[in-house]
């Protein structure tokens, strides 16, 4: 029978993983719609009252669902997103000069986080080509096509949110609240899991690891969703 | 819109789709497009979001906050679907998977530009996924009303607005027409009852070849 290696355990407590969330910093968060954003370290960034955020994920969410309740409270100074529009406090405090929002496209965006999160510098994409996606990128031709270089994006903090982790920070993730999460827990200097279930490590089938926990540092339990979903 | 209106254009599209492709629909007129496709034909739906294989909306109380699609609601998922990150999702975009997308449009050009994504200084909802579906879906089609709120054509010589892609659309379906992008430029193939050939050549900017036999659907 196989040990399982138990000297590091990463589960904590809330707190001490907001310790690591500051004023300022850069925080890429997973989910799609708010679908697979962590609420309960949303909840508690917003709490403890985090501002000047760099945020860096696929949208922002609802007005009060994901991500989207701390653009809706102006802790955001930046977005790196692909979209907005389920937000309309993003467009507006866009408009009115609070928020910078800088667009990838999703596909580029998902690309620049996992090159990040693998030590790549960046990566070469055709898409956005002939469009104003391309300006001020600089192009690279390999066998006479032609590509936008991309740069690859890393946060200060990462978080996620998964189905189960193990002691270990291995985790699983739930259907299409996958999404972003895998690459945005990779691309952290530090990465913190919000997750439904925790298990002592051996008890996740190792198959079935999305993240391996080499790339997550805390795991902290949920309290479960605490806004209404558009569709409620 | 009206539902019927909605609905016809809906319809229409569905006619595109046959049996065995990869399709991605988009929000708004183009996710009604499922509720067309007749039971004999099976396709797989993609979901940028993650899931190749989405089924119909989840009955009331069985919704599950872990399954959506890439408007955020609910779905079910059929025999053989499968789940995966965001950069695999776009993997199989990139790589040309996806046969047919379906998109809305703000502007399309005779040569098949696209603007969808923005109008500077009024709406910036961002382009979400619709550069890559619209570079690089195999099929395009465009689902929208002819005309702007002004009355004005959005079937147009040159987009004015930011593009989402160059020469990307091959089927344009509105409110009162069906059109095809070919080397020859812009066709109109079919107009929807009760609009006649001229009405569509009267509310389009772009130069409008007429097909030979112009089919009305009624």
């Amino acid at each position: 029978m196989k040990q399982a290696i138990t000297k590091k355990n990463k589960i904590v407590t809330m707190e001490e993983a907001l310790e690591h969330i500051s004023d300022g910093c850069t925080l890429m968060y997973g989910g799609f719609g708010g679908v697979g954003t962590p609420p309960t370290l949303v909840q508690g960034i917003l709490a403890k009252g985090v501002k000047e955020l760099t945020l860096i994920g696929n949208d922002t969410g609802f007005p009060d669902i994901g991500i989207g309740r701390l653009v809706t409270a102006e802790r955001a100074k930046k977005v790196i997103a692909s979209h907005i529009g389920s937000n309309p406090n993003a467009g507006r405090l866009m408009t009115e000069g609070k928020l910078q929002v800088e667009f990838s496209p999703q596909g580029t965006l998902a690309e620049r986080i996992r090159a990040g999160g693998v030590g790549l510098g960046g990566i070469f994409v055709d898409v956005g080509i002939g469009t104003i996606a391309e300006d001020g990128k600089d192009k690279m031709v390999i066998d006479g096509k032609e590509f936008l270089v991309e740069t690859a994006l890393t946060s200060e903090v990462s978080i996620v949110y998964a189905k189960k982790a193990d002691s270990l920070g291995n985790l699983v993730y739930d259907k299409t609240a996958c999404n972003f999460n895998p690459l945005v827990a990779m691309a952290g200097a530090f990465t913190i899991a919000e997750v439904e279930e925790i298990v002592p490590a051996g008890e996740l089938d190792p198959e079935c690891i999305a993240t391996p926990g080499i790339y997550v540092d805390m795991v902290i339990p949920t309290k479960g969703v605490n806004w209404k979903w558009a569709w409620q | 819109m009206a539902v019927d209106v909605r609905n016809r254009i809906a319809k229409r599209a569905a006619k595109e789709i046959h049996d065995g492709l990869i399709v991605n629909l988009g929000i708004g007129i183009p996710t009604l497009v499922a509720d067309h496709i007749p039971q004999d034909i099976h396709v797989l739906f993609h979901a940028e979001n993650g899931v190749l294989g989405t089924g119909p909306s989840p009955d009331p109380g069985k919704e599950d906050p872990a399954l959506c699609n890439a408007g955020g609601f609910p779905i079910t998922t059929v025999m053989g679907a499968s789940y995966f990150d965001s950069a695999t999702a776009f993997g199989m975009i990139r790589k040309g998977y996806i046969d047919i997308t379906i998109l809305g449009a703000l502007e399309v050009s005779e040569k098949g530009d696209l603007a969808n994504w923005i109008v500077p200084g009024k709406r910036v909802p961002g382009m979400g996924g619709a550069m890559e579906l619209a570079q690089k879906a195999k099929k395009v089609i465009v689902l929208m009303n002819h005309v702007n709120k002004q009355g004005e054509s959005k079937i147009l010589k040159t987009c004015t607005l930011p593009l989402t892609a160059r020469q990307s659309v091959d089927v344009i379906i509105t409110d009162m027409a069906v059109m095809e992008v070919t080397e020859e430029g812009l066709v109109l193939k079919e107009v929807m009852a009760p609009y006649t050939v001229d009405d569509v050549l009267r509310n389009t900017e772009a130069t409008l070849k007429i097909h030979a036999a112009v089919n009305t659907i009624e």
